[in-house]
């Protein structure tokens, strides 16, 4: 009989073996969807795993995908290590990039290009804005941030809705829901002509270096983290849990923002309902998978971001649905958080009965 | 005054796809689980009664087909819960994560899919009484379930051995294990239990109340019903009165856009997520009424033979 | 042990093995009927172990248990209440938020109705004296009233062997007292009871055999009424006890003082303080006597910091008023403490102990840049130094704090504090699951920082350790702190008394009066 026993540490190697083991249960569980859905196993495989890597312009657009991802993760890294559970960066990222979009729609033909960081600075803000109602909530009212953050997704999608349907809709857009198109002088500045890469890159490579040391180089860092390990032991050590609270919140909010200004003023550039593509939520599992650590959350905002393109691309090539994404995304979060368990303990094989004591 | 009488019945209507789902996290949070994935069971259930229902042609396959979806993916979360020892929210997320995902992808589809045409249900005798007949009395049988099921919930719960344990195991996991209780196996019952009455919920929704199949259908009604437990400080029957006063908010704000109300909809259609921000702050700004009342070791990882 | 009844129990060569440690290795034990059988042994001996494998709640490697003379395979603990064998626990097996009846039901096996074992419980008590009300909520029962609805269930089971674990370590002395007097009544019904201890005084009083480990072995059949302390004492720890040197105490300025420190109880499960007033000197160990749940940890909480609904002005650290100061601003200010739970409160238990010592000797290690610098070498050096000067056993600085045995991690706590020279230190069960050779060094590590002019607070409820180590002690009840007495004028008998509250202070006296009077009114 296989049994559980706990190792007397925690295994490093199953630290990052563990994503990796789960990594290939859910390509053996795609292959299983992929067989009962009768497609070819092998073509299916490749528009996830090869196409989205096999040109110069193909890894662009993995980039492109992946940064929004990296951003918003990095950020609920963060919160998710002090043991706040924001699971409503969606909303954030679509506040964000409302704020954003209401300042790209500020601009004319004459705005020159001082307009980016003030677009990028709207969205961090309207992302923390709305992140800090969740912990406005929490910290008065002690409600579950769980729940707030959770339902302001809801809210923030219909209040985009309600824009893009109303005030803010394109008079010339033959009644489209969506603002007009912004002025270029709003587009983020791309990093390579040719491709869709914006600086937005830069900016989570940044995010990364600097996730990286507040968290284990700064007395900061490490009060979230005890606060999130052991609360009692932050208490007693005389950290602030509203302080950690209030950051963690502002910190993923804000990121969420920022990824939400950058995806308007970036690649999407107008308002649209379309704006909410679940990178919000995305994040989450790209948060968990790159086990909350910055270096992490690289490999695994690109993996996800594969899952993205493969999706699109299965639908366009295989005829398969592209909520096949969800289906995968959710998968690797399962089977990563059942590999984990090797983490502390050790698979062993053992008897059932009891040996009597034969002297 | 009959468009009142129909308002009522309609808030019931609605009332019970939340009560129904809330008593069955009810169940499941009083043996110290939470399951976060309450939206992506619902979400499968949803898809798979209605899957049933259109393959069939009979409704009470669908409400079958829904509390299995429901109760196998309760099952999994379960596992990996009690078993494993996962975070109960991380796990919980994933599963709201992978339905939202699996039921998009298998419902393709049916999203053009009718159901063929059905009776009208009413009670004989009573529905024929104005007003009062149209606004209780002509229900789908699942609205008389949904009240029944809290009386037996309550039942359970306070005046049986059996509801006991539950809610002891919910209290202290270890004490409970040291009488020699199979903890484990009692909070997977618990919460696979949950699971079905979750999927029970989403078909209903499926097959019932809206009826058709929509991505994402479920709406956030699975995170409502989550924090209706909470509302209801982990009692049944003001479990199923928050139900029944969201499902009236819901439909309030329905009724105010079929009038042609100067607002414009998406603000009405914030109401039921604002008004859970709201009542969840106002029930959780008493931390004694929380602490008193929840299970005490709700949330927390239990390690037996530690 | 005569041929012809047969043994009530027997374990045979039982071994049970865990990845780091052998908890019982080939060990043996013979019961006879209606024997008060003593089980010694330090913590960590494997006492625990042993019992639970009698009443199936862990399963031996190897060996075997006969039961009656019969081999018998316990699977679960239900099992073992149905062939007779019953355990009262240290950390209790109950449901707070349910009624005394109810938690003995849930502790019954099924067949009887709820009316039926509360009148079958009300009956048990009485028969045996104790005092249980069985339609109260656990919640609002003290720890030595619970211990008691915990007997009364396992004598509903009609235990042919009853098992308690350490069960006088939550009782009063004069409790204590009654305790062994119900015991004895039930051993001369035939019935046999294991008693787990390791005081050597009750055993040598209630117990007429004795089975003694050490390291998960059995180091000695005896009976310890022919032993003295001394003797028992080698076979348990292989020596005897080392003993603490006590130089005359010498105080000096008045380093805390705590005045008027009334807290209402946050909800029905906590304890409301009641107007607490001392002081404490340096160079002076004061100690805090009481059985747990009166207080201690809402007084600690306020203390340290990590509560601060003390009313203003009720805590003074050398004449500056911290009672709503946080730990941190009280840290600097010297005052340091040390938890009572070492795992999740002094110490984080996933994280290294360089990264432990991060939680209260930040100022020695951390940079002074805005952003607060941490570095690795430092608090790894830090860590290494309490590492060495306390002795402390664990795979370096990187450890896990959790990979520590109770002693070490204790160890390394208490020099954590005492590394920070605070002026005044509170510490909390200072010894509490800690092996001997651990305890007598953190005793003396205490005592040395007394000579050399701290402030100590020991809040403890061990009374032999107050005893040793206390130059005055006071007695927490109920919330409320009795005057001190000097260590050397104390009695076991007297601060037992104050354990349940029974002192005389002016007020006492006057609202007993005023009750009085109420009582003719009424």
């Amino acid at each position: 009989m296989l049994k559980l026993e706990a190792r007397p540490q925690p295994s490093k190697f199953w630290g990052i073996g563990s994503p990796l083991l789960a990594l290939v249960f859910t390509v053996i569980i795609g292959v299983a969807i992929f067989m009962l859905m009768g497609k070819d196993p092998v073509k299916g495989l490749l528009v996830f795993f090869w196409e989205p890597i096999k040109s110069g312009y193909a890894l662009s657009e993995l980039a492109v995908k992946a940064t929004p991802l990296a951003i918003i993760a990095l950020g609920l890294a963060v919160c998710f290590r002090s043991n706040v559970w924001n699971i409503g960066a969606e909303g954030q990222f679509v506040l964000g990039a409302i704020t954003a979009g209401g300042v790209a729609l500020l601009a004319d033909a004459s705005t020159g290009p001082w307009i980016i960081p003030l677009i990028l600075l709207a969205g961090v803000l309207g992302g923390m804005f709305w992140a800090a109602i969740a912990a406005l909530l929490r910290d008065r009212f002690n409600a579950n941030e769980i729940l707030v953050t959770l339902m302001l997704v809801y809210v923030a999608d219909l209040v985009l809705s309600y824009l893009v349907y109303g005030p803010w809709k394109d008079p010339n857009g033959f009644n489209f829901p969506q603002t007009k198109t912004f002025e270029k002088a709003t587009q983020i500045p791309k990093l390579f002509a040719g491709t869709r890469i914006n600086i937005g890159l830069l900016i989570a490579l940044f995010g990364v270096a600097g996730m990286w040391i507040y968290m284990f180089r700064t007395y900061g860092g490490f009060q979230l983290q005890v606060g999130g390990l052991a609360p009692a032991a932050a208490r007693y050590a005389g950290f602030s849990s509203r302080r950690a609270l209030w950051t963690a919140l502002l910190v993923s909010g804000g990121a969420a923002g920022l990824a939400g200004a950058l995806e308007v003023a970036g690649p999407i550039g107008q308002l649209t309902p379309y704006v909410p593509a679940g990178y919000g939520f995305a994040a989450i599992i790209v948060a968990f998978v790159g086990r909350l650590n910055p270096i992490g959350i690289v490999f695994s905002a690109i993996l996800m971001s594969m899952f993205y393109i493969g999706g699109e691309l299965a639908q366009s090539r295989l005829g398969l649905p592209k909520s096949l994404t969800g289906v995968f995304q959710g998968l690797l979060l399962f089977t990563l958080l059942a590999c984990d368990t090797l983490i502390a303990y050790r698979v062993v094989w053992k008897s059932g009965s009891i040996k009597s004591g034969a002297k | 005054m009959e468009q009142y009488a129909l308002l009522i019945a309609a808030t019931l209507n609605a009332g019970t796809v939340l009560s129904i789902a809330a008593l069955g996290l009810l169940i499941n949070e009083r043996s110290g689980i939470v399951n976060l994935g309450a939206e992506g069971m619902m979400l499968c259930a949803a898809i798979a009664g209605f899957a049933a229902v259109v393959h069939t042609g009979n409704d009470w396959v669908g409400f079958g087909a829904g509390m299995l979806a429901g109760g196998v993916l309760a099952a999994i979360f379960g596992y990996l819960v009690i078993w494993l020892n996962t975070n109960q929210f991380a796990t919980g997320l994933a599963l709201t994560l992978f339905g939202a995902g699996f039921s998009a992808f298998a419902g393709v589809k049916y999203v053009q899919e009718k159901l063929p045409e059905r009776s009208s249900f009413s009670i004989p005798g009573l529905s024929d009484i104005p007003l009062l007949g149209t606004a209780l009395f002509k229900q789908h049988p699942m609205v008389y379930f949904a009240m029944a099921l809290t009386a037996f919930i309550i039942w359970f719960l306070f005046k049986t051995r059996s509801g006991l344990v539950l809610r002891s195991i919910g209290e202290s996991p270890e004490a409970a294990h040291s009488l020699g209780y199979p903890v484990r196996r009692i909070r997977l019952a618990a919460v696979v239990v949950g699971g079905m009455l979750c999927g029970l919920a989403g078909a209903y929704l499926s097959i019932i109340y809206t009826p058709l199949w929509v991505e994402g259908m479920v709406s956030g009604k699975g995170w409502i019903a989550l924090a209706l437990t909470t509302f209801a400080t982990w009692r049944p029957l003001r479990v199923l009165f928050g139900a029944y006063l969201f499902g009236g908010v819901t439909m309030l704000q329905f009724h105010l856009q079929g009038q042609g109300v100067e607002i414009a909809s998406q603000f009405l259609s914030m109401t039921p997520y604002i008004a859970t921000i709201v009542v969840l702050a106002l029930i959780s700004r008493n931390p004694a009424l929380i602490r008193i009342n929840m299970p005490a070791s709700i949330g927390k990882p239990f390690y037996p033979g530690s | 042990m005569s041929e012809t009844t047969p043994l009530r129990l027997e374990v045979k060569s039982v071994s049970k093995r865990y990845p780091s440690v052998v908890a019982n290795d080939d060990v043996n034990l013979l019961v006879a009927p209606g024997e008060i059988h003593a089980v010694l042994g330090e913590n960590g001996a494997g006492k625990s172990t042993l019992m639970k494998i009698i009443y199936g709640a862990v399963k031996p490697d190897t060996g075997e248990v006969l039961f009656n003379g019969k081999p018998t395979h316990v699977r679960n603990p239900q099992e073992a209440r149905a062939l007779g064998i019953s355990m009262v626990f240290q950390h209790f097996s109950l449901f707070e938020t349910v009624t005394v009846a109810e938690n003995i039901w849930l502790g019954l096996d099924k067949s009887f109705t709820l009316d039926a074992v509360r009148q079958k419980a009300a009956q048990k008590a009485k028969e045996y004296g104790l005092d249980v009300e069985v339609d109260r909520p656990v919640h609002s029962l003290s720890v030595g009233e619970r211990q008691r609805v915990e007997i009364v269930r396992a004598l509903l089971t009609d235990p042919k062997v009853l098992i308690l674990d350490e069960p006088t370590s939550v009782l009063t002395p004069q409790a204590v007292r009654v305790l062994f007097v119900t015991l004895r009544k039930l051993a001369a019904t035939g019935c046999s009871i294991l008693y787990i201890s390791h005081k050597l005084d009750e055993i040598r009083e209630l117990c007429t055999n004795c089975t003694v480990l050490r390291g998960g072995k059995v180091t000695g059949h005896v009976d310890p009424r022919d032993e003295s302390n001394a003797s028992l004492s080698r076979l348990m720890i292989g020596a005897e006890p080392p003993k603490l040197q006590h130089r005359e105490v010498n105080t000096g300025a008045v380093g805390m003082t705590v005045h008027g420190l009334s807290i209402r109880a946050e909800d029905q499960f906590g304890v409301t303080l009641d107007n607490i007033a001392f002081a404490v000197r340096a160079g002076e160990i004061v100690g805090v006597a009481g059985v747990s749940g009166n207080g201690q940890q809402e007084l600690l909480a306020a203390l340290s910091g990590e509560s601060v609904r003390a009313p203003s002005g009720s805590i003074k650290l050398f004449g500056n008023d911290i009672s709503r100061r946080n730990p941190r601003v009280r840290r600097a200010g010297g005052l340091h403490f040390v938890p009572e739970e070492r795992l999740g409160r002094g110490a984080v238990p996933t994280m290294a102990l360089a990264a432990n010592t991060l939680l209260s000797r930040a100022a020695d290690v951390v940079g002074k840049g805005a952003l607060g610098w941490v570095s690795p070498k430092a608090t790894a050096s830090l860590a290494g130094v309490i590492i060495k000067d306390f002795n402390v056993k664990a795979g370096g600085p990187d450890a896990a704090a959790k990979s520590l045995s109770g002693g070490n991690l204790q160890k390394f706590i208490v020099g954590r504090e005492i590394g920070a020279k605070p002026k005044v230190l509170i510490v909390a069960q200072p010894t509490w699951g800690v092996d001997v050779g651990a305890a007598a060094q953190i005793r003396g590590a205490l005592l040395k920082l007394r000579d050399e002019g701290c402030a100590l607070l020991v809040v403890s409820e061990e009374l032999d350790e107050l005893f040793e180590i206390c130059d005055r002690m006071h007695v927490i009840a109920k919330g409320r702190l009795s005057p001190s007495v000097k260590t050397s004028e104390a009695t076991v008998e007297k601060i037992g008394e104050w354990m349940s509250g029974l002192w005389q202070t002016p007020g006492v006296i006057a609202a007993a009066a005023q009750q009085a009077t109420g009582a003719q009114h009424a």
